[in-house]
């Protein structure tokens, strides 16, 4: 390994958490298709975040072990699809143990804006309760709510819908997040 | 009869007509004022406001655009109606002239607006009287207002908020301001910026430079400052703003808080938001002086959207323990509160009236949104409003018009604020230079 991709991989990311916002890196967060069935890039550009096909890179912690889980209508309940995502961001996490993590939650538009603010940081805690559960340190984990503010498909259907009512785990280098 | 005897039982019916208290029959037998009532739609006032004479050659442009914001600050009420110039009879070439009534029955004006403008250096002078056509009297005493030359449209909105004033028997709210969230770029990557404007959509200027999302901002009882929540930190937190100064003070701030629907008290220096942590949302109250914050509600539900009672003794907000967003009152000191909403749907956001008297609300019930108001107790709840998403109402200063964000669906889906008031009559947008949400009134300007 040398040293100078590693460096551009941690620039990305920590630009990734200042800007607490993925959607707004790539083509992901605009086409939503990216999203397709919750596990995909999210939004985030794969350049930086090292090989997707390595299975330390961050590319493969967004894409292969999935970055996110999703909820019903209202609820912060974990399914057992989001269960079984969550114990492999778990292992990952706990092998990776050099980031810190951002869960960002999510609503879809129906409900009003504070109600969703609320409701979001349940769904954030539910997955940080549920990696806490699985090994991963609190101390690393900090969760952000979104509300229905940073919705990752834009149309007014339960396609969409069902695609940003989410909980995303962000990745970042360090604890200084 | 004067014209405000009349008028009054004219507009208590208006308000009244939603509980179904009054019958159209009623309602035709006002004499010569002619308002009549056909499925809740009122007969709007006909009034006249000939042009304001201009006392001087630098009034002119002043008395002009003056005479025309009244007009549409009372036209936008949907109670009057305004008689266009060119329908005039009577010429005012002076303020002081004798009123030729019969000029103006013939026209059917009801009520007469005279005024006059002059301008010297960096003051102008508003003056104005208001006549009962029918009955040949002048309604209240003349008044005069002066101020400088870029307060104009505040002059001419305390003009028209006396005339709305006499002639309906309601508080003033014209002279005021909103301020609200304005929104641009594409719906998943909206930026939002805070943005102050007049009631009707005049003089914005922007108080944040869309760097960080932004939600909710609330005025200060004086007006002179507000509360609003800022993701700046990376996390949504509230914030103070002095409006004078621009200066910005973060509120409740601890390590790892996540604060956020913050709210004045009547007095002024409390503040109560919601806090988040670990994923449970309580209310809380912060006293801006001391930093000290006292927990208001303790339960394992979201509790939120607090708003307190006028007179400061009371707390309403919205709490899903129930299994779904419903409405309860506490005490200002906290509790458990007393549920109050109990229809059918979800009922958040709860905003208590300035004159202390119903409960504003957003409401969804099967896939659609609405703006509602009930009694404080629960009771009379009526809905104003439905759309694919009406939410998050503000009174106006005289407890009698909400204004709400109402978003269009779909990819292209656009917030825009608009305005309705509380029997359910006159929604109308609120121009905006482009799409805008979450709109807080300010109380009356002084």
């Amino acid at each position: 390994m040398t040293l100078l991709p590693k460096a551009i991989l941690l620039v990305a990311v920590l630009g990734l958490a200042a800007c607490n916002n993925p959607n707004r890196f790539g083509a992901g967060g605009a086409d939503g298709a990216g999203a397709a069935g919750g596990f995909g890039a999210g939004g985030i550009g794969t350049s930086g975040l090292g090989d997707p096909n390595d299975p330390r890179s961050v590319a493969y912690f967004n894409q292969t072990v999935g970055d996110r889980v999703l909820f019903a209508v209202d609820q912060h309940t974990l399914s057992p699809e989001a269960r079984m995502v969550l114990q492999g961001q778990a292992q990952w996490l706990n092998a990776n143990a050099q980031y810190a993590i951002i869960i960002e939650g999510h609503a879809d538009e129906q409900g009003t804006r504070e109600y969703n603010v609320a409701l979001s940081g349940r769904r954030a805690n539910a997955v940080r309760d549920f990696l806490i559960s699985q090994g991963v340190a609190g101390s690393r984990m900090q969760t952000i709510p979104y509300g229905k503010e940073r919705p990752i498909a834009v149309c007014s259907d339960e396609t969409c819908y069902a695609q940003n009512r989410r909980a995303v785990t962000v990745l970042s280098m360090g604890a200084g997040v | 009869m004067t014209l405000i005897r009349s008028l009054t039982p004219v507009l208590t019916l208006a308000i009244g007509l939603l509980v179904g208290a009054l019958s159209p029959a009623v309602a035709q037998d006002q004499g010569p004022l002619r308002i009549t009532i056909t499925d809740g739609v009122i007969e709007p006032l006909p009034f006249a406001v000939p042009s304001f004479v201009a006392e001087n050659g630098a009034a002119g442009e002043f008395a002009a655009n003056i005479t025309r914001v009244i007009a549409s600050d009372l036209e936008g009420t949907g109670l009057f109606r305004e008689i266009p110039a060119a329908a005039h009879i009577a010429q005012v070439t002076s303020f002081d002239a004798p009123v030729s009534f019969p000029d103006w029955q013939a026209i059917n004006a009801q009520a007469l607006i005279v005024g006059a403008v002059s301008a010297s250096g960096d003051q102008i002078v508003v003056k104005f009287r208001l006549f009962d056509v029918f009955s040949g009297q002048q309604m209240g005493e003349g008044l005069q207002f002066a101020g400088t030359p870029g307060t104009w449209r505040r002059m001419a909105h305390k003009v028209a908020d006396a005339v709305y004033s006499r002639i309906t028997g309601e508080g003033p709210y014209f002279d005021s301001r909103v301020v609200f969230v304005s929104e641009s770029g594409p719906k998943n990557q909206r930026v939002k910026r805070l943005a102050v404007m007049d009631y009707d959509g005049a003089n914005v200027s922007y108080l944040t430079d869309g760097a960080s999302i932004v939600l909710a901002p609330r005025f200060s009882p004086t007006g002179n400052q507000i509360v609003f929540t800022s993701y700046q930190s990376g996390f949504p937190r509230i914030y103070l703003m002095d409006l004078g100064s621009m200066q910005v003070q973060a509120l409740a701030q601890t390590e790892g808080n996540i604060t956020f629907a913050p709210r004045f008290a009547p007095d002024g220096r409390t503040v109560v938001f919601s806090l988040e942590r670990d994923g449970n949302t309580d209310i809380y109250a912060l006293d801006i002086g001391s930093g000290q914050v006292r927990q208001l509600t303790n339960a394992p539900s979201i509790e939120t959207a607090p708003s307190f009672s006028p007179d400061g003794s009371q707390i309403v907000f919205e709490s899903d323990r129930s299994g779904s967003q419903q409405i309860y009152v506490m005490p200002a000191s906290g509790g458990e509160g007393q549920r109050i909403s109990n229809g059918p749907g979800r009922y958040g956001t709860p905003v208590w009236s300035p004159q202390g008297d119903y409960i504003a609300f957003t409401k969804q019930n099967a896939g659609r949104f609405h703006i509602g108001v009930m009694r404080t107790n629960g009771s009379e709840e009526r809905l104003l409003t439905a759309s694919f998403l009406d939410e998050g109402p503000t009174w106006a200063p005289n407890g009698r018009v909400v204004m709400f964000t109402r978003e269009s669906a779909g990819e292209g889906g656009q917030p825009a604020l608009f305005s309705v008031d509380i029997s359910g009559r006159n929604l109308r947008q609120i121009p905006t230079d482009g799409p805008a949400s979450d709109p807080a009134w300010s109380p009356l300007l002084p």
